[in-house]
């Protein structure tokens, strides 16, 4: 027998050999499991923990609004995921490299809560809340090895941005865009989504569900009205304290949700004093509110993206800042006097090469009123007109088209 | 009789002798320490660069949104971040190819050096002996990652001041806790490598040439790199082993994202289990030629 035989091996002969070869093919049944037993494990384990929905007391809709309403939950800290598919053009880093651009033009802090809340707008992100009492709460946006952090302690706000070491510095009296951010949370927007309930809505209590291990109502929200193009709002409220857990908005044409927030994780008791405890860090570059508005004047300028978010606000019912409104309900339509220069006709008053890259993105429409763009996003529908007026609403684009022929 | 029993009693010691003649034998080779020399090199050049972009005063960074690796406009304000850089720097690649190299000549170098029947000789099994070069690429490992982190805090501490640091949550944890956690980062950083150690040296035993070995688990490495990078296959990127590894970030967030260090943890140990058992079924029932 030669040395380098191995020690299980050692038989000699035809029919051993064969025994052999056929305990070394065995082996590998030894790989084969562990990829079948992790396979396994990874179908089946979302399965197995998804038993089933929980068993709660009958609630009507009312009582469950009311409940929402109720809700004073002081003390939380959770992870929150936010999926946002508008069916924007997915233009990924052009989009944010025009962004920042734009706000760099303008010597901007990339610390600035009003740049950060736009990326917001496409894409999915994980934040982290935590709050402690009305003067203490804490938003990080989560980001590749990096952070953006919120934090209002007291009459500071507070924002820091980790990738670039830059800091926000506001305070609460003057600082409006701070709601911005907590409106992110399924709280905030189910309270704007409530707010839209009326004669045109029917809401109604659909079953139960676990919400990041906590059980759940689900309150759905749905337009009487057609010619929107919003499908369904499904809000999921803890059925102990009725905080709302989880936000999601269905468009009319089906498919996956356009807005979908929720926590992953919740937990109710008070976070930590150092949470709230901002320090600036050495070397940050400040930038204090004053200095930013100044240095900025004009956030909603810059295009694209800022644009969306008010729109999505529009969408849930709310008036930004005071436009003509039409209709009623989910059919609401806003109105916009840009001024006579429409952004996207194609002209270089438009911003050069950015007006033509804008309108090659929308549809060109014509009726009574004129000629227009319609830029159309699973949501949110907008028509531009050439002279300069803007309809914006989450309706269909013929809805648009009626609209406007009926203004002019 | 009794000499077979004197032989039973010292066998697990004689793994040990194994194992260290085997440490020995890796970390003496110039191909280690040229390996080693390179990673530490690493931090010095990332530490060096920083110093001279903003003797001027102005951060790093600044002006190009922050690009560049992770925390490095952290640096001339914590040299402790240099750490942090250095190993998100070299994560992607410097260390994995190092680790390639050493698992990849792990089986397949004794072959084609004609010394892996000697080793077989010896009355340690074929298990015994594979289990104890994974060891021993395994500690490279941990080794490679500590010379980085280390080379990194020297040159962080000669280069930049050294203090509390502001964690990427916007906190303020104290130095000996970032030191800490600097340390737990280097270990994970270390976990991350050890699914591709485990890949290396399951191609080790397919193979009875180190070279092909080595070049085929660093090819593999960029491709897996590569793939990871390409937005249509986001289905299949979370099982790829380098996926999860720049989560180590999340070690520094207050509290720690534990999320994607658990997955990524959790996919080294698949991996470990899948290829550790498959070179073990290749190694055990293999022909041994050279």
């Amino acid at each position: 027998m030669a040395p380098y035989e191995t020690d299980d091996s050692t038989d000699t002969g035809e029919r051993d050999e064969l025994r052999a070869g056929r305990r070394r093919a065995a082996r590998y049944i030894v790989p084969v499991t562990v990829v079948g037993v992790a396979a396994a494990t990874i179908g089946l384990v979302p399965a197995l923990a998804d038993s089933g929905d929980p068993n709660l007391p009958k609630i009507t809709a009312q009582q469950l609004i009311d409940k929402v309403a109720k809700s004073d939950v002081q003390q939380l800290s959770g992870t929150v995921k936010i999926s946002t598919d508008l069916g924007l053009p997915d233009l990924g880093g052009l989009e944010s490299s025009m962004l920042s651009g734009a706000t760099k033009s303008g010597d901007g802090s990339s610390a600035d809560p009003t740049a950060k809340l736009t990326e917001l707008a496409t894409g999915t992100h994980t934040l982290r809340v935590a709050a402690d009492g009305p003067d203490k709460q804490k938003v990080s946006l989560l980001e590749n090895a990096a952070e953006y952090s919120l934090i209002h302690n007291g009459k500071d706000v507070w924002g820091y941005d980790s990738q670039s070491n830059e800091v926000y510095h506001g305070t609460t009296a003057a600082d409006s865009s701070k709601s911005d951010e907590t409106r992110a949370t399924p709280k905030g927007l189910t309270d704007e989504a409530l707010k839209s309930v009326d004669d045109t809505t029917s809401v109604t209590v659909d079953g139960t569900e676990h919400v990041a291990g906590r059980d759940a109502y689900k309150l759905l929200i749905k337009p009487k009205q057609s010619g929107t193009t919003v499908g369904a709002i499904s809000i999921a409220v803890d059925a102990k304290t009725g905080l709302p857990l989880k936000f999601t908005l269905t468009p009319a044409s089906g498919g996956a949700a356009v807005v979908d927030v929720g926590f992953t994780q919740l937990s109710l008791a008070k976070p930590a004093a150092s949470t709230f405890d901002f320090k600036v860090p050495k070397g940050a570059k400040v930038t204090t509110e004053d200095s930013a508005k100044k240095a900025t004047p004009d956030h909603s300028a810059p295009f694209g993206k800022n644009d969306k978010t008010d729109k999505t606000d529009k969408g849930l019912g709310k008036g930004a800042d005071d436009p003509t409104v039409l209709g009623k309900g989910w059919n609401s339509i806003a109105v916009l006097e840009t001024g006579g220069q429409g952004i996207p006709s194609g002209s270089s008053s438009g911003g050069g090469d950015l007006g033509g890259f804008l309108s090659s993105l929308g549809d060109q429409v014509k009726g009574s009123f004129g000629s227009g763009t319609v830029y159309s996003t699973r949501l949110i529908n907008a028509l531009v007109t050439d002279d300069g007026k803007v309809y914006v609403g989450a309706v269909t684009k013929s809805a648009l088209v009626k609209a406007a022929d009926a203004a002019k | 009789m009794s000499q077979a029993e004197v032989l039973r009693r010292v066998s697990p010691l004689w793994t040990f002798g194994l194992l260290r003649s085997e440490l020995v034998t890796t970390f003496r080779r110039w191909r280690t320490l040229a390996l080693l020399g390179v990673l530490a090199a690493v931090p010095i050049l990332v530490g060096i660069a920083v110093k001279l972009e903003t003797q001027d005063g102005a951060g790093p960074g600044r002006g190009d949104g922050g690009g560049g690796p992770a925390f490095i406009a952290q640096i001339t304000n914590n040299g402790l971040f240099l750490v942090f850089t250095a190993l998100a720097a070299t994560l992607p690649f410097f260390l994995p190819m190092a680790i390639g190299v050493v698992a990849g000549d792990a089986i397949a170098g004794e072959a084609s050096g004609g010394t892996l029947r000697y080793l077989l000789v010896a009355p340690a099994g074929r298990t015994r002996l594979l289990l104890t070069k994974y060891a021993t690429v395994m500690t490279f490992c941990v080794v490679a990652t500590l010379v980085v982190a280390l080379s990194a805090l020297t040159v962080g501490a000669l280069l930049f001041p050294l203090g509390d640091l502001t964690t990427i949550s916007g906190t303020q944890i104290s130095f000996t806790e970032g030191l800490g956690r600097a340390l737990l980062i280097a270990l994970v950083v270390a976990a991350s490598l050890t699914g591709i150690a485990a890949l290396g040296l399951f191609i080790s035993t397919m193979t009875s040439s180190g070279i092909a070995a080595m070049a085929t688990t660093v090819g593999l490495l960029i491709t897996v790199q590569i793939l990871d990078q390409i937005p249509q296959l986001h289905a299949l990127q979370p099982y790829f082993f380098s996926h999860y590894w720049l989560s180590f970030a999340d070690l520094m967030r207050e509290p720690v994202y534990w999320d994607d260090l658990v997955k990524n943890l959790g996919l080294q140990a698949l991996y470990v289990a899948v290829f550790g058992s498959a070179a073990w079924a290749r190694f055990t029932a293999k022909d041994i030629t050279a």
